[in-house]
């Protein structure tokens, strides 16, 4: 969990990426970066804070509200500091016939948190999530980019272990 | 000879002929009507999020919803839905249905129902009672009776400005004071957050918004989430007395209602027209700043509808008072009580039978078989 | 064999690169459109093929195309809908992430059909994996000349351009999908103007879903009229269809339309059948907004006909006794799933997907989601039942986008069909909402 340094900056790699975006829309449609942008911004705070967003909405020439409207709307950015790994867990209707809850209930008990609280040492938050388009393959939980498909309690323990190290 | 297109679009509105100008809205076919006679007034469809001069508002709330039963002369088709009537613009020969097809103030009646879910029915503390869309709202379209029994989703209060207060709790999302912001100034500081039911319209990091005409939010707010905050609980708006007043104004057109009582000036708005929007924004200097009588040159006492609140006990009351023939009418109905049940006096049964009948009117669609 | 047309080659290794695709016969449908055919000569085999969109609408795309208003000096937009997230639908995240380049090659042929410059796939955030090989395989074809300026010397050019989305369902929907990528919240636009005519920054767009655009190399190199003869009356070609629940073998398949159900749920081929042990209870066609079917329904439709894969055979009966086609996302249910629990399920999914901007969608959808939420932890009353469907039909029909809809149907086909287990839920709380609960001689999960 870290707080945002200030001044905020994205790095030089990031920058340019986020310059590269921009120029994808036609002229003055800039706006239109603005999701994958926030998602750049994410990647590398972990989160988005105000004053991320007060920086994404410069580099855009926009007005600030118009980023908190749009970071608030879409489920995928935080808008609180979170854990190292987030655990974006479905817990729509074919992943519970997949046994979804029980393997949900599992993995709350054994981080010993609930859905939006991260643990202790910083490790994980679980976040629950609707249907991540992998329905056939659950039950489902994404960290980052990496989906964790036909979840089990050993596979659940794995997964820990592995990202514990 | 090309025969020379027609100026004007004839369209029927509940069964009556107005010719409008191509790209008129519904709605505004229907005040057409209205304005013209106003013994039509009730045919219009409410606007809770629909306000004319802010161009981008509407088709949001659905109160306006009405049946379009032939889309046009040349394509007589019912629309398949109901449409939006604010935004939705007339055709050639386009047949309208409002107060005429139950199925329009059936659906109207859950609108009502939907808007007020999660409000809190503060009347009796809000400032805007009385001059309240909602209320006139629910007054005329809604039930008597809630069949929401879950917790009502509240927010805390909190204050946007030195001038303006923000009752997220009160709000049903119209946007119309985003548009207003969008419309007054370039830079924008507060939008609506969040999304679904938990959506709120608040500035996110708190902000004041700091603008010469940030206090117009007030005046188009159609209930009591934003209110005046050097109004706040001054007085019940139905015990002061609006006056048509203007000064010289460098940043407005300074042209404003003055409400009062006794002879003091409680409260400067915008002066509206007869559907309850603003005619032009004022800023906040005249709003706020300019509280007294020799501020102004004061026009006269301002028009308002004898169907409203604000006009009772004080505007010729010899008007309002019933003319002779009503009265003659009454009598000659009046026939003595010859009801001759038993008079129950015990206070469960009466309580029991009230429910029950109460019951019966609310949920008589419900009695329609859904299996079928 | 059936007709594969999306899957043929899914399977060959390596086919995410553009060298193996290539290899299989990729991109010709490129060079054969941009080199030999005008770009009304592409639309005109669109509109033979008889192809519906894919999305869940079904609408046809040739006709959607058709539509396309063309004003002078105003670009055109294609904008490719890859915001899947019904649940129960994950075909196209399988295609895109197996077989890239079949949706860069429909998205070039569709592009040069429509003239339009700039194109778009919006991918769901979740995927950013996905947008990574899209990007990746947009870089390939770009350097083997398919993309970018002047596209096999003909002069076309083209831009593709993989946008990411934020999560939210709602911009599945076309217009809360052009708002999106405009960089704005995810309200579904007022219609009319539809897109065809103001989309994408007010100019004409059209949106079609990954699925429909992926069927078009196809179109081009067989004809239009060659992929009308596969399938059955008006559903033509094949459709992706996502299998899961409780089913011997969930997955993407490929079907022509007007397949049985029967041999869809049953044979090897497919699904292989219900789980071992179990048996058939309900199913959910065509992803969750569609109406959910009894065991009896499912394979013959109520007048006692088999029961086909295609977008009129599902929904023979209308709502009393059919379903839809919708995206294809095809949910199994056998004895032990509660339906009163996955109703709630659902309503809670349209409840935290609803965008909030119409009042009957945004209060609605959390009314209904409470009150199924009492039903299935033992406080309902049967008014309540009666309530649902009174609420549901409020939303339905009066909202800005379908979404209402989508939230209105599952609620109103669950009663419908399964009325006594909701009332089992109200008359005995106790024992409903246990696990290893027994209804009607099954144990539930």
């Amino acid at each position: 969990m870290t707080e945002t340094p200030n001044p905020v900056a994205f790095t030089p790699e990031r920058l340019a990426k986020v310059k590269e975006v921009i120029t994808r829309y036609p002229e003055g449609r800039q706006k239109s970066a603005l999701l994958p942008v926030l998602h750049i911004a994410q990647e590398q705070w972990g989160w988005v804070s105000s004053e991320v967003m007060d920086y994404v909405a410069e580099i855009l020439s926009i007005e600030p509200v118009e980023v908190y409207e749009v970071a608030s709307f879409y489920t995928m950015y935080h808008l609180d500091p979170v854990g190292k790994h987030v655990i974006e867990y479905c817990r729509t209707g074919p992943c519970c016939l997949m046994g979804g809850e029980e393997i949900y209930d599992y993995l709350k008990q054994k981080l010993g948190i609930q859905a939006g609280e991260t643990t202790a040492d910083g490790l994980f938050t679980i976040k629950e999530v609707e249907c991540l388009a992998a329905c056939g393959w659950g039950p489902v939980f994404q960290i980052r980019e990496q989906f964790y498909m036909n979840l089990t309690r050993e596979r659940v323990d794995e997964i820990i272990e592995e990202l514990s190290k | 000879m090309e025969e020379v297109k027609p100026q004007l679009i004839k369209i029927t509105f509940d069964g009556i002929e107005v010719e409008v100008e191509p790209g008129t809205t519904i709605m505004q076919a229907a005040r057409k009507i209205a304005e013209a006679d106003e013994s039509q007034g009730h045919l219009v469809p409410p606007a809770m999020c629909y306000y004319k001069p802010l161009p981008t508002s509407g088709g949001k709330c659905r109160a306006c919803l009405v049946r379009v039963a032939a889309g046009s002369a040349k394509d007589p088709r019912p629309m398949p839905k109901l449409v939006p009537s604010c935004i939705t613009q007339v055709q050639e020969g386009m047949i309208v249905e409002n107060t005429t097809n139950p199925s329009v103030l059936d659906t109207r009646k859950s609108i009502v129902e939907f808007l007020l879910i999660n409000h809190p029915l503060d009347c009796p503390v809000c400032d805007q009672a009385g001059e309240c869309h909602l209320q006139d709202f629910s007054f005329e379209h809604g039930s008597v009776k809630t069949r929401y029994e879950e917790d009502r989703r509240t927010f805390d209060k909190i204050d946007i400005g030195p001038f303006v207060q923000l009752h997220m709790t009160r709000c049903i999302l119209c946007y119309r004071c985003v548009y207003t912001a969008d419309q007054i100034t370039d830079k924008r500081v507060h939008g609506v957050m969040n999304r679904g039911d938990a959506s709120e319209i608040s500035t996110y990091i708190e902000k004041a918004i700091d603008n010469d005409f940030s206090g117009n939010v007030i005046d188009v707010c159609p209930v009591g989430a934003l209110t005046d905050k050097t109004y706040r609980f001054k007085s019940r708006v139905w015990f002061s007395k609006p006056e048509d007043a203007h000064c010289d104004c460098d940043k407005c057109s300074g042209k404003v209602t003055l409400w009062y009582r006794g002879d003091e000036v409680i409260r400067v708005t915008a002066r509206k027209n007869i559907w309850g929007e603003v005619n032009e924004f004022i800023c906040n200097k005249c709003r706020f700043e300019r509280k007294k009588t020799s501020d102004w040159v004061i026009e006269g006492p301002t028009k308002v509808k004898r169907s409203s609140v604000i006009s009772a006990n004080k505007y010729r009351k010899d008007l309002i008072a019933k003319p002779d023939f009503s009265l003659r009418l009454a009598a000659s109905q009046f026939k003595p009580i010859d009801d001759e049940r038993e008079y129950t006096t015990d206070i469960e049964t009466v309580r029991h039978q009230s429910i029950e009948n109460n019951d019966k009117a609310n949920h008589r669609s419900l009695l329609t078989d859904n299996r079928n | 064999m059936a007709t594969k047309i999306l899957t043929e080659h899914i399977n060959v290794p390596g086919i995410e690169t553009f060298e193996v695709y290539r290899k299989q016969g990729g991109y010709a449908a490129v060079e054969k459109a941009i080199k030999t055919m005008s770009s009304e000569e592409v639309v005109e085999e669109a509109k033979k093929s008889g192809i519906r969109g894919r999305g869940g609408a079904g609408f046809p795309m040739g006709m959607k195309w058709g539509f396309l208003a063309k004003p002078e000096g105003v670009p055109r937009y294609l904008v490719c809908n890859a915001d899947e997230s019904e649940p129960g639908t994950f075909k196209d995240h399988h295609l895109m992430k197996s077989i890239p380049h079949l949706l860069i090659e429909g998205m070039i042929v569709s592009s040069y059909a429509l003239g339009a410059n700039k194109s778009f796939i919006y991918v769901r955030g979740e995927l950013m994996y996905v947008i990574r090989i899209l990007e990746k395989a947009i870089e390939e074809a770009k350097v083997n000349g398919f993309l970018g300026k002047n596209i096999l010397g003909s002069g076309y050019d083209l831009e593709l351009v993989v946008q990411s989305g934020g999560g939210a369902y709602i911009c599945g929907e076309e217009t809360a999908l052009l708002e999106s990528l405009e960089g704005k919240r995810g309200n579904p636009r007022n219609k009319p103007p539809f897109p065809a005519v103001k989309g994408l920054y007010q100019s004409p767009t059209v949106v079609n879903n990954v699925e429909s655009i992926a069927n078009m190399p196809w179109v081009i190199n067989h004809g239009g009229d060659a992929y009308a003869a596969i399938g059955i009356g008006r559903s033509t070609g094949t459709k992706l269809i996502s299998a899961s629940g409780h089913i011997q073998k969930p997955g993407v398949y490929e079907i022509e339309l007007g397949l049985g159900v029967d041999e869809f749920l049953n044979s090897d081929e497919y699904c292989g059948g219900i789980r071992k042990g179990h048996y058939l209870k309900a199913l959910v066609a065509g992803g969750s907004s569609v109406p959910i079917l009894p065991a009896h329904l499912i394979t013959k439709t109520a007048a006692g006909e088999d029961r086909l894969m295609s977008y009129e055979s599902l929904s023979d009966g209308g709502f009393a006794t059919g379903t839809m086609m919708g995206s294809g996302g095809f949910i199994v249910f056998d004895e032990t799933a509660c339906i009163v629990r996955n109703t709630w399920n659902f309503s809670r999914f349209y409840h935290h997907e609803s965008c909030g901007q119409c009042s009957p969608c945004r209060e609605g959808t959390g009314w209904m989601e409470k009150v199924l939420h009492r039903i299935e932890h033992g406080h309902g009353s049967l008014h309540d039942i009666d309530l649902l469907v009174d609420v549901a039909k409020k939303i339905e029909g009066n909202t800005i986008c379908p979404l209402g809809d989508a939230a209105a149907w599952p609620i109103a086909s669950a009663i419908r069909h399964f009325r006594e287990e909701f009332e089992w839920h109200i008359n005995s709380p106790k024992e409903a909402t246990q696990p290893g609960a027994v209804f009607m001689g099954a144990v539930l999960a």
